[in-house]
């Protein structure tokens, strides 16, 4: 669900297709017959934008079916590896007592400092915590901040520890997660799902079926997701509520089970653990904010830390983070520099700027790889980008982000002049893949190396030249300031630079190319003494300044000067069960399944023969602790993958009623990044749209909300509201009434750059069209081929007719609902052009995450 | 054998006509000849660089044929347990992207209400970018919000870009606009 | 140095080919552009088109710069309701070849490998054999005047390598290997089929005393051959053009058996002479 697999990640398809042969059932639920339909063994249509409320059938389904209530698997995962025993607060309101919404529900007001965060309203989530009893002895966090205690920040961190959760393991008390959840979906039937995805209810009750069939101790089932599920005004609690399902299920922690997110470009995940995104420093934490309480290292620390998961070493992760920044200059006595870090001030992400860009409040822009001319309401970001003093474009092919300023349709039709653009521009060509060296992380997390073959042409120089270039021109221009606020440039560590002396770390590629080796040092981390001692792992870290350490989730992957993992290209022999672990490397620690303790049972034993993976030998024969020299008891943690828990904590190791970070979770708690190690039916604290996922309609829908009086997410995000440039359609506007979805082909990729301009693939589809059903084709007297004119209340674009029955038409609320669909993938340079979809697209996006509503609006279509 | 005057003059046709065809290397006359070309294959001799597919997120291996410092082929590393030698239509045309005459090689940079580009020298424009990049940081730098927030930022300037690069940029990206106090970064992930 | 060899390596004097699993197929186009690179096959007006409007395929056909093509049959009634065939159609490397048997130049050869190829340097680029193929395979490349398709990747099987469009194909729709091992193989894949429902599944081409003695790329399909835009009953071009009593036909026939008999002469002291020294 939620991804075109064969179509947009089709070499990883290869493994779905090869466990068909061996027997599998593949399922794709979409509203396009696609490439993935075509060797699926069912298609299920659905309306775009409906998936919470057919993941939510089928959570009303399992948890109500014979098979789930009967078989012993279900309820011993469930009870004791997920949260589902939880009590939670008695003045906790679910959306089932307050017409769909949650308890909590407030206004929100945008700060006058940053008016770009575009709320719609914001939930206070006091009473979806938990049920706690008192908290235990010990000194306040707010004597220990002001006292400023630590290094080391273990008391602080211990202060932090709540009471303990009270629990009901019979699953019986009405306000435990269990219960809350089972009535929160009760109104999700099979005829509900018909009513509100169109979803034929026998081809749903067959889904539900495969699911619990192919579910339990000897079988799993994995859901794979794309941007399908991710661009909605709710696509956090989309994919939250696929996890809830498989948590029931038992289908996390464990080989051939999970939610698998299949992600769009070569290195987004490692874009997101190396964060070029405004909202997390490195191995996700949080960005320090001036809407938390991080007005200083320990405020940070406090607010930041979960001091009973794994997240309880929060504070070796900062610190060595800061010494990555500040080097010598971050010290104990500076608090490490933390002043020096810059605070963001709200909302900064993709469509926020481009927001605050169009009201003039951005001068400057480095694009680098990226193409926004053509996404997101494009005519509103071309708008914007021409409010720029000047911009900065680095990319391998001359983009329309390049070029709109005398390109873009607006320049073209005479509605904007290129006169009129005051924007100073530039273009710097970059170096292809082949002709640099550095690593990818790949959707699985596994960081692979890739290695120089050959020199760039001309002018071009990979993107790390150019900042690494700009850093030193910069580092000349301010050298000389006294001012406090350069002080954090003038501390900055930059030692990127290859060295002749030291061949371990490569020479340079370019005059003036950093080594990236020694960048990945510094991400991977080295002792403070002596930078050519690696850290081997995150173990190492230390809050105390003497560890060094950009990202402590990918501390392992360099461990020595001639070790990087990431390059190791050792296949598992054949008939081996193919954990790989010789090949790249995967954060964290080398793990290929995450959570794999969820893979045993309580015991340690795996739940079955054929789904073996981690399990916990009693008898291994450990060496003395290195540290102390004291003798480890036997056992330990092994399997085919590296074990995801405390090495050799036995199974039924209780927690230490002191302890913080993985020593307060006992032996049978699999998720260690939960604050209660485990995995979370109910989420009470994290997201900022409630509790449990809800179906809401897109923010542009035909229909009303069918289970709920709350129409749409009460609190997602709508940016330049009510501007001229991001008007939006109201419920069921009959100018726009068809149901569309955006989406991407095989033959291209993304905004089209990397693909319009080889000629190998321009051929394969050369133009921009519309999926049409045949019953509209027929009702607008459109044939195919013929040119369209779509609309959305952002504009309108041209495209050609592609008339087929792989999309149609739905019966929605008893309303008759036509989809269409249409690639995104062109704009106006390259070999293959075509007008910009995105143009059509809305400033709207999901409160947790920012991301737009791309994959359902609304539209018209007539004859050109 | 040696590639025939009509192979190599398919080459030159194919090159002026501004599309990337590479050689259509004929086959021998006969069939002891056609062993011959065989043996010498584009990529005997070549040196094979392990690489990976820069386009989705699957994380193809590929192999990059180079002799002295040209391409020849990138095919699937069949050693990868990803794909195991095989590839997507993008993944297969991976050489396209390098071997390209749609490449722009040189700087280019526009003057404001210009009307067209200008080819510069990649150092000038450096030299410019960062003294843009300091006046606006220096102009909208917020030390302390009116709330007595300490914030020591500039939220007018804007990053983009990061997905489709290397982990190595990313890091580079990232703590260079933070260094500055730039917090506005962001890449595909988002969207 | 590393090898690029994934699978078995050709074998000489020994028949090998392609099967074609169009079930598995994802109509991905992968054995298209891989051909394009390793063959450096330009794209038609350097890539610069317009779309078909024919379901997904906008390369339409096998011709001298497209070795491999991918077709799409989109088989429904109403919404949703069908479903929608895929398959990556190459040159069929017939055992008996009309191609090479309206050669007037004797450029068509049979390999070692049982394999057909168009010698580029021996074509005059006459056209007979584009007249003379069944199944419409083959064209002129314009850039080489030559008659040009698929060789099999003679070139990578004299090394030891796979093809370049079954290495590339993620699914493993197209499989190379020995048709006689292939055979099998695919028969059971056909029972495999039928024993989960799909009683239309069967062979094409697989049978060598079926039509044109077997097709060295065969197939496996769910309907009729003509769905596919595959010939029920492909003939051997002599026959049918000495039927239709054209002069230059005629003409082309007879220098046709010609070529067959040098050609055929010429295969038997290859393979008893035949020692492998790549």
């Amino acid at each position: 669900m939620g991804s075109n697999m064969a179509e947009c990640h089709p070499v990883a398809f290869r493994w779905p297709m090869k466990a068909k042969l061996n027997g599998a059932k593949l399922i794709h639920v979409d509203p396009r017959f696609t490439r993935t339909s075509a060797v699926a063994d069912l298609h299920v249509p659905i309306r775009a934008g409906s998936d919470i409320a057919f993941l939510g059938g089928l959570i009303n389904y399992v948890i109500n079916s014979q098979r789930w209530n009967t078989d012993p698997f279900f309820k011993e995962f469930v009870v004791n590896y997920t949260n589902a025993a939880t009590i939670i607060n008695d003045d906790f309101k679910d959306t089932e007592d307050l017409e769909g919404v949650f308890s909590g529900l407030k206004g929100f007001k945008e700060p006058d400092f940053w008016p770009e965060n575009g709320n719609l309203g914001a939930y206070d989530n006091a009473s979806w915590a938990y049920k706690r009893g008192p908290k235990g002895p010990g000194p306040a966090t707010k004597d220990l901040i002001a006292k400023r205690a630590g290094p080391p920040f273990d008391d602080l961190v211990r202060s932090l520890k709540p009471g303990p959760a009270e629990r009901d393991a019979t699953l019986q008390n009405p306000h435990c997660a269990f219960q809350i959840l089972k009535r929160h979906f009760s109104r999700y039937t099979p005829e509900m799902v018909e009513q509100v995805c169109g979803s034929p209810k026998e081809k749903f009750i067959k889904v539900a079926e495969a699911l619990l069939e192919n579910s339990g101790r000897d079988r799993t089932s994995a859901f794979a997701y794309a941007v399908a599920w991710t661009q909605h005004t709710y696509g956090v609690q989309m994919i939250g509520c696929c996890a809830l399902l498989q948590l029931l299920l038992g289908n996390i922690g464990r080989p051939g089970a999970g939610v698998m997110a299949l992600r769009g470009h070569a290195a987004i995940q490692g874009s997101t653990d190396v964060p070029t995104l405004y909202h997390s420093i490195h191995g996700y934490l949080n960005a320090p904010s001036a809407l938390r309480p991080h007005e200083t290292l320990r405020d940070y620390m406090a607010a930041e830390t979960a001091p009973t998961s794994y997240y309880g070493n929060t504070p070796k992760f900062l610190v060595s983070y800061l010494k990555s920044m500040y080097g010598a200059a971050a010290t104990a006595e500076n608090d490490f520099g933390y002043d020096w870090h810059p605070k963001i001030l709200g909302d900064h992400s993709h469509i926020a700027m481009f927001s605050a860009m169009g009201d003039g409040r951005v001068k400057g822009m480095c694009c680098v790889g990226q193409n926004p001319a053509t996404s997101l309401n494009g005519q509103a970001t071309r708008r914007a980008l021409r409010q720029l003093d000047w911009l900065v474009v680095k990319d391998n092919w001359l983009t329309e982000t390049a070029t709109h300023w005398y390109l873009a349709p607006e320049v073209k039709n005479g509605e904007v002049k290129s006169a009129d653009i005051k924007t100073e521009v530039f273009f710097f060509p970059s170096t292809q893949i082949a002709e640099y060296d550095g690593s990818y992380t790949n959707t699985q997390r596994m960081l692979q190396w890739h290695s120089f073959a050959t020199k760039a042409p001309g002018d071009c120089r990979t993107d790390s030249w150019f900042y690494h270039n700009l850093a030193k021109r910069l580092r000349k221009a301010y050298a000389t300031s006294t001012l406090p606020r350069d002080q954090g440039w003038k501390n900055l560590t930059w030692d990127f630079d290859p060295d002749p002396a030291d061949p371990a770390y490569g020479t340079a590629l370019y005059p003036g190319e950093i080594s990236a080796l020694k960048v990945l040092r510094e991400i991977n981390g080295y002792q403070t003494a002596d930078p050519k001692q690696h850290l081997k792992g995150f173990g190492d870290l230390k809050d105390d300044g003497s560890t060094t350490c950009a990202s402590w989730i990918y501390c392992g992957c360099y461990p020595a000067p001639d070790q990087n993992m990431t390059a190791r290209r050792e296949p598992d022999p054949p008939g081996v069960p193919g954990a790989h672990l010789k090949w790249g490397w995967a954060w964290p620690a080398n793990r290929r399944v995450m959570y794999n303790r969820a893979s045993a049972d309580l015991k340690g034993n795996p739940w079955s023969e054929r789904k073996r993976w981690v399990w916990w030998d009693p008898n291994f024969v450990n060496p003395p602790d290195p540290k102390t020299g004291k003798p480890v008891p036997h056992g330990k943690w092994v399997g085919y993958d590296t074990p995801d828990f405390a090495a050799t904590k036995a199974p039924d190791a209780q927690p230490k009623p002191d302890g913080i970070g993985l020593d307060a979770l006992s032996g049978a708690q699999p998720f260690i990044m939960r604050a209660d190690g485990r995995g979370w039916l109910f989420v009470p604290a994290g997201l900022v749209d409630g509790p449990l996922p809800t179906h809401y309609e897109p923010h542009e829908s035909p229909v009303q909300n069918l289970l709920y009086k709350q129409q749409s997410s009460p609190v997602h995000k709508v940016w330049s509201l009510g501007k001229p440039w991001n008007p939006i359609a109201s419920v069921g506007d009959p100018k726009f009434p068809y149901v569309i979805s955006t989406y991407r082909l095989t033959e291209h990729y993304l905004a089209g750059a990397m693909s319009r301009w080889l000629p190998w693939l321009a051929e394969l589809m050369p133009e921009l069209f519309i999926e049409i059903g045949k019953g509209l084709a027929q009702e607008k007297g459109i044939k195919n081929l013929d040119w369209v004119v779509v609309s959305s209340p952002r504009g309108h674009i041209r495209a050609k007719a592609l008339v087929t029955d792989r999309i149609g038409v739905m019966k929605i609320a008893g309303k008759t609902i036509h989809h269409v669909g249409m690639p995104w993938h062109w704009g106006w340079m390259g070999l293959s052009t075509g007008d910009v979809v995105n143009d059509l697209t809305a400033w709207v996006g999901d409160p947790n995450v920012s991301i737009h509503e791309g994959k359902a609006f609304v539209c018209n279509v007539e004859r050109a | 054998m040696q590639v025939s005057r009509r192979d190599f003059l398919r080459v030159t046709a194919g090159a002026g006509a501004g599309t990337a065809i590479g050689g259509l290397v004929g086959l021998g006359a006969t069939l002891a000849p056609a062993r011959a070309q065989a043996q010498e294959l584009r990529i005997r001799d070549a040196k094979s660089v392990p690489s990976i597919c820069p386009f989705c997120s699957v994380g193809c291996a590929t192999l990059v044929q180079v002799k002295g410092d040209r391409i020849v082929n990138i095919e699937g590393d069949p050693r990868s347990p990803h794909n195991e030698g095989t590839l997507c239509p993008k993944g297969a045309a991976i050489y396209q992207l390098h071997v390209n005459p749609n490449r722009t090689t040189k700087v280019l940079h526009r003057k404001p209400g210009a009307s067209d580009w200008e080819v510069v020298e990649l150092e000038w424009a450096m030299d410019r970018v960062a003294e843009l990049t300091k006046k606006t940081r220096d102009d909208t730098f917020i030390e302390k919000l009116p709330n007595g927030k300490v914030v020591n930022m500039s939220p007018a300037i804007f990053a983009l870009g990061g997905a489709t690069l290397d982990n190595e940029f990313n890091h580079v990206c990232q703590k260079f606009w933070r260094g500055l106090g730039v917090v506005a970064i962001e890449n595909q992930a988002r969207i | 140095m590393v090898t690029i060899t994934r699978k078995r390596a050709a074998v000489a004097n020994e028949a090998m080919g392609f099967f074609t699993d169009t079930t598995v197929c994802i109509g991905c186009k992968a054995c298209e552009v891989a051909c394009k690179n390793w063959n450096q096959l330009p794209s038609t007006h350097g890539g610069v088109s317009e779309m078909s409007g024919d379901s997904y395929d906008n390369t339409r056909k096998l011709d001298g710069t497209h070795w491999r093509h991918v077709k799409f049959i989109e088989q429904f009634d109403g919404p949703y309701n069908g479903r929608w065939l895929m398959m990556s159609d190459v040159c069929k490397h017939c055992v008996k070849a009309g191609c090479i048997e309206v050669c007037p130049t004797g450029a068509i050869i049979r390999t070692e490998f049982d394999t057909v190829v168009i010698q580029s340097d021996v074509c005059n680029g006459c056209r007979a054999c584009i007249a003379g193929c069944p199944f419409g395979v083959i064209d002129m490349n314009m850039i080489s005047g030559t008659a040009q398709k698929c060789t099999l990747c003679y070139d990578r099987m004299g090394v030891g390598l796979e093809p370049a469009c079954s290495k590339a194909c993620p699914t493993d729709s197209i499989q190379f290997g020995p048709i006689s091992e292939l055979r099998t193989r695919a028969q059971k894949r056909v029972d495999q089929l039928k024993a989960q429902g799909e009683m239309r599944a069967r062979l094409y081409g697989d049978d060598p005393n079926g039509p044109l003695g077997g097709l060295n790329a065969f197939y496996l399909l769910v309907d009729n051959p003509e769905v596919y835009g595959l010939p029920a009953n492909p003939q051997l071009p002599t026959r049918t053009l000495t039927k239709s009593g054209a002069m230059s036909a005629a003409t082309a026939a007879v220098l046709g058996v010609l070529a067959l008999v040098g050609i055929r002469k010429r295969r038997i002291d290859e393979k008893e002479g035949a020692t492998i020294d790549v």
